[in-house]
């Protein structure tokens, strides 16, 4: 299973966190700090997986996004980077080429998108097409201002 | 009080802050206006209130104060409202908080609720963060949508009972109905889902294993699935360049894999399908390499017929030679695995594995490294070695000791001759002199008294890198103890396998006396070079000169030095009788501990030299007016003058054979204690650690008795539970004299590798005024150091 994946920019801010395993503040903070020293001082054409503590960490740079996961031992890394690639391309198919104002703007639909395609760190839905309708579909669900203020609250 | 403002006006207003300082103000500005604003309960802004803080706790700000509020959106019936609720929940709410819990009843209403997106946010947030005690009072609701027949909520639910499992185990035998006919869905969402869930189980739980074996006939269906993947057409919905559903045949792999180990009967239902997925896959694009390396994964792994197993490691060679450097270092990292299995197929990629030692990138080549030193045997030590040191030369600091201690384990477990070993080992402390291990310098020294006929050839090599730089230190260390042994042989000019070089006292000594001054020593090659200088007394003839140079370090400022020179000057003075025996040749050295992984010396009883019962030689702090009983010592074989314990102190480590001497006297200060003491038997333990294996512990009985009458036939005998193993040796007699008169002494060796607590059964059995005597008892006080 994937332990985290994290989205940071060259600069080293972060753009979103997923953790699926129960971590501290305090550790988080200590592996995004850790993660992009790792990533970041990587030379441009290197590999793309490497160790740290137990984890395989898997890293793909998209523009100026830098996208890294942790992954178990038995897991497999090649799978891993295709991972990574789907979720740009559902990222990408939801915003209509996607960029990283993008994600910044709108961080809370990168996260439903992402829950809609893992979960518990694995793999939910490997249809691209299935992700999307759910998508549209729960956004329709999404209340419009004048149907949410006439709904009672509880 | 106005509308707060909106999350992407917020946004765009930090974006503008230049400085740290500016951004916190806005941060802070804001936070306080959400605070009041949910302090007045307000029911329509909460929901942008909250999506604003989750904005800024990533930024990296404190938001729990948004927690409760949280909670609140979960609760409300509109959609928008629980959406950013459980996202807040998944971010700020992970199991350590209190309010955690509080989410339970909420996640049950929405687990029932009438809208599926509802009901999968419920699961989602179940599944990706949900503590063990909300998993053990939700998971009847989760077994419950594992069941039914819709696909959206059926595969949320299946990864959901995989997070239930891994928090609590023992409820994963109430999904195990549930899983019937999960494999018949055609969705792929729930496939993929289902296997991932099939897995878990049959990974923690070898009951299930052979259930789904047996009974399910899980194998046939995950082959016939598989199958259709492969075979069936273009489907746009899964396809990856070509590929259909590459997340689902991997798991599937992977799944065949935990099912065909060890099983023949699982392993032969796969044979066809595996070697068909190996050579059918697109190998151009990653996504069909990512499902090769899992199939060769996988037929390492089961038991397969000979001919898959050479297909696979073919595939891995192939992966060698690709352009792309994940595929290479994924092969590399595979063939590591498997080259303990099948070390000769490995061994025909040799070549192409060493050619990865050139390669730019950093990770490559540690594997690269890691797996040449394992494929180094007695045929190809030569040529790996050539390469190996040609790496050791070229590569990374970081890689210098690991690369310097593996040339030193392979040659010493296949060079061909000793000369090629000496040489090897030149040229690692000339190339990586520093990076050496500490240990290295005394197993090389060991390593060169027992090749007696180098010795010229030896003396003579190091003199001359000497000669060149003395700023590696283990070179330089081994350099001067060979020079103080063998400095004759330099002087008179004995090689044989080179050009002997000429060389006079003087300039030896100049070189050693170089050392001694020279900033780039540290003390313990300082240490080195005085006694080598002191031994050459009795090899060279300019004796004087000697003399003057441990006078002056009489009074050195180094307290090793000081202590040294003044007890060789005693040397001269007092006991210059004694001088030439003490300092006399070094003879050969028995081998009992090796530099790596240490292994149990598996002996009947019998004492092995010098490391079980060593024979104690007085520290060398001990004034020299005690010479007389170093003398009485000196008459044994192999026993090691004193001048040894002048070898560097450091605590003995993992020392080599002379450390170990000292091991014995460093302060290891685990008390001793009374394991049995009735009928006028007692017997005392004491304890001491066998370096260099801290896993074992020697202990040694003393045995006395206080009766009237001698104990004869005395036999004494121990059992140790089952993590433990036992060696007992020889006992120093079987008669206990009577009235305390002596002791029977006898070693035990217990080797404890998971540092258990130590306990121990003993038997006593004797003869005393003509009656057999027999007895049990156990022993538990052992003092925790003795077992920690």
């Amino acid at each position: 299973m994937m332990h985290f994946l994290l989205l940071f920019s060259r600069q080293g801010k972060l753009r979103l966190q997923k953790w699926f395993t129960p971590v501290t503040d305090r550790e988080k903070k200590k592996v995004i700090r850790d993660m992009m020293m790792l990533v970041l001082a990587r030379p441009p054409r290197s590999c793309n997986f490497l160790h740290y503590r137990d984890l395989k960490i898997v890293y793909r740079r998209y523009a100026s996004l830098y996208f890294c996961t942790g992954l178990e031992n038995q897991d497999n890394e090649l799978l891993g980077l295709e991972v990574l690639h789907r979720y740009v391309e559902l990222l990408d198919k939801y915003f209509g080429n996607v960029c990283e104002l993008d994600i910044i703007f709108n961080f809370e639909k990168a996260y439903y998108i992402l829950d809609e395609f893992l979960m518990g760190g694995e793999v939910l839905e490997t249809s691209k097409v299935a992700v999307s309708v759910s998508m549209e579909e729960a956004d329709t669900l999404q209340e419009t201002m004048e149907e949410y203020m006439s709904k009672p609250a509880y | 009080m106005p509308a707060p403002i909106r999350l992407r006006e917020l946004i765009r207003t930090i974006r503008t802050a230049r400085t740290q300082a500016e951004e916190r103000e806005m941060i802070q500005k804001e936070c306080a206006a959400i605070r009041s604003s949910f302090r007045e309960e307000d029911n329509t802004y909460r929901c942008r209130n909250v999506a604003k803080l989750l904005y800024m706790h990533m930024l990296g700000y404190p938001a729990h104060f948004g927690q409760l509020e949280c909670l609140k959106l979960i609760a409300s019936q509109k959609f928008t409202d629980k959406r950013i609720g459980y996202l807040g929940a998944m971010l700020l709410l992970d199991e350590r908080q209190d309010v955690h819990l509080l989410m339970t009843n909420c996640i049950k209403n929405d687990l029932n609720h009438s809208t599926q997106y509802v009901q999968g946010l419920a699961l989602c947030t179940l599944g990706c963060m949900g503590s063990s005690e909300m998993c053990r009072d939700l998971a009847g609701e989760v077994e419950k949508l594992l069941k039914t027949s819709n696909s959206y909520l059926r595969k949320k639910a299946a990864l959901c009972a995989v997070h239930v499992i891994r928090k609590v185990p023992e409820l994963m035998e109430m999904f195990l109905p549930a899983t019937k006919n999960l494999l018949s869905e055609k969705n792929h969402g729930v496939l993929h889902t289902s296997v991932v869930l099939l897995t878990e189980m049959c990974e923690r739980s070898p009951d299930m294993l052979a259930h789904f074996r047996k009974n399910e006939k899980l194998v046939p269906q995950l082959v016939r699935i598989l199958k259709n993947l492969i075979m069936s057409g273009y489907s746009p919905e899964h396809d990856v360049s070509g590929i259909s559903d590459p997340f689902l045949q991997v798991r599937i792999l992977r799944l065949l894999r935990i099912l065909g180990k060890s099983d023949d009967d699982s392993s032969e239902a796969m044979n066809d399908i595996l070697a068909q997925v190996a050579t059918n896959t697109e190998t151009s694009k990653n996504v069909g390499n990512a499902i090769l390396y899992e199939t060769v994964l996988t037929i390492m792994d089961i038991k397969s017929e000979s001919g898959l197993r050479v297909l696979a490691i073919n595939i891995l060679g192939r992966f060698l030679l690709n352009n792309d450097k994940n595929i290479r270092y994924v092969a590399l990292t595979s063939l590591l695995k498997t080259v303990q299995t099948d070390h000769n197929a490995v061994q025909r990629h040799r070549s192409t594995i060493v050619d990865c030692l050139k390669d730019l990138d950093v990770s490559i080549k540690r594997r690269a490294m890691e797996l040449s030193f394992a494929l180094v045997n007695g045929n190809n030590i030569r040529g790996m070695m050539k390469e190996l040191l040609y790496f050791l030369d070229s590569c990374d600091p970081e890689f210098k000791a690991d690369c310097a201690s593996g040339v030193f384990l392979a040659a010493e477990k296949y060079a061909p001759s000793k000369r090629w070993h000496i040489d090897t080992i030149m040229r690692v402390l000339t190339t990586a002199g520093s990076y050496v291990r500490d240990d290295s310098v005394p197993n090389l020294i060991q390593l060169i008294t027992n090749s007696v006929e180098m010795h010229a050839y030896t003396v003579q090599r190091l003199y001359k890198a000497l000669l060149d730089d003395i700023s590696q230190q283990p070179l330089v260390q081994v350099a001067s103890w060979c020079i103080g042994e063998y400095g004759d042989l330099l002087v008179s000019g004995q090689c044989e396998e080179e050009e002997p070089i000429q060389v006079t006292e003087d300039e030896v000594l100049d070189v050693l006396e170089g050392l001694l001054v020279s900033n780039l020593s540290t003390p313990v090659t300082r240490g080195y070079s005085l006694t080598a200088i002191m031994k050459l007394s009795t090899r060279f003839s300019s004796v004087n000169r000697i003399k003057k140079v441990v006078s002056i370090y009489g009074s050195s400022i180094d307290v090793e030095l000081q202590q040294r020179a003044v007890e060789y000057n005693a040397l001269f003075k007092k006991y210059d009788h004694m001088r030439p025996a003490l300092l006399e040749r070094m003879p050969i050295m028995e081998k009992s501990a090796s530099n790596g992984p240490t292994e149990i010396v598996q002996t009947n009883g019998e004492t092995e030299p010098s490391v079980v019962e060593p024979k104690h030689l007085p520290p060398v702090t001990q004034p020299v007016n005690q010479a007389n009983d170093l003398l009485d010592l000196l008459g044994g074989n192999d026993v090691v003058p004193v001048i040894q314990n002048t070898m560097p102190t450091k605590p003995a480590s993992a020392g080599g054979e002379l450390l170990d001497l000292l091991g014995d006297l460093s302060l290891s200060a685990i008390p001793p204690m009374t394991a049995y003491n009735k009928n006028g038997l007692k017997i005392d333990f004491t304890f001491e650690r066998a370096n260099p294996n801290p896993n074992i512990a020697v202990i040694t009985i003393h045995a006395s008795n206080s009766t009237e009458a001698d104990m004869t036939d005395f036999v004494f005998q121990a059992a140790v539970p089952k993590t433990f193993q036992l060696q007992l040796l020889s006992p120093s007699s079987n008669v206990v004299p009577a009235l305390n008169q002596g002791t029977v002494t006898q070693v035990i060796r217990v080797l404890n590798p998971q540092k258990q607590q130590l306990r121990m059964r003993i038997k006593l059995t004797y003869t005393l005024k003509g009656s057999p005597v027999q007895d049990l008892a156990e022993v538990n006080n052992f003092p925790p150091q003795s077992w920690q």
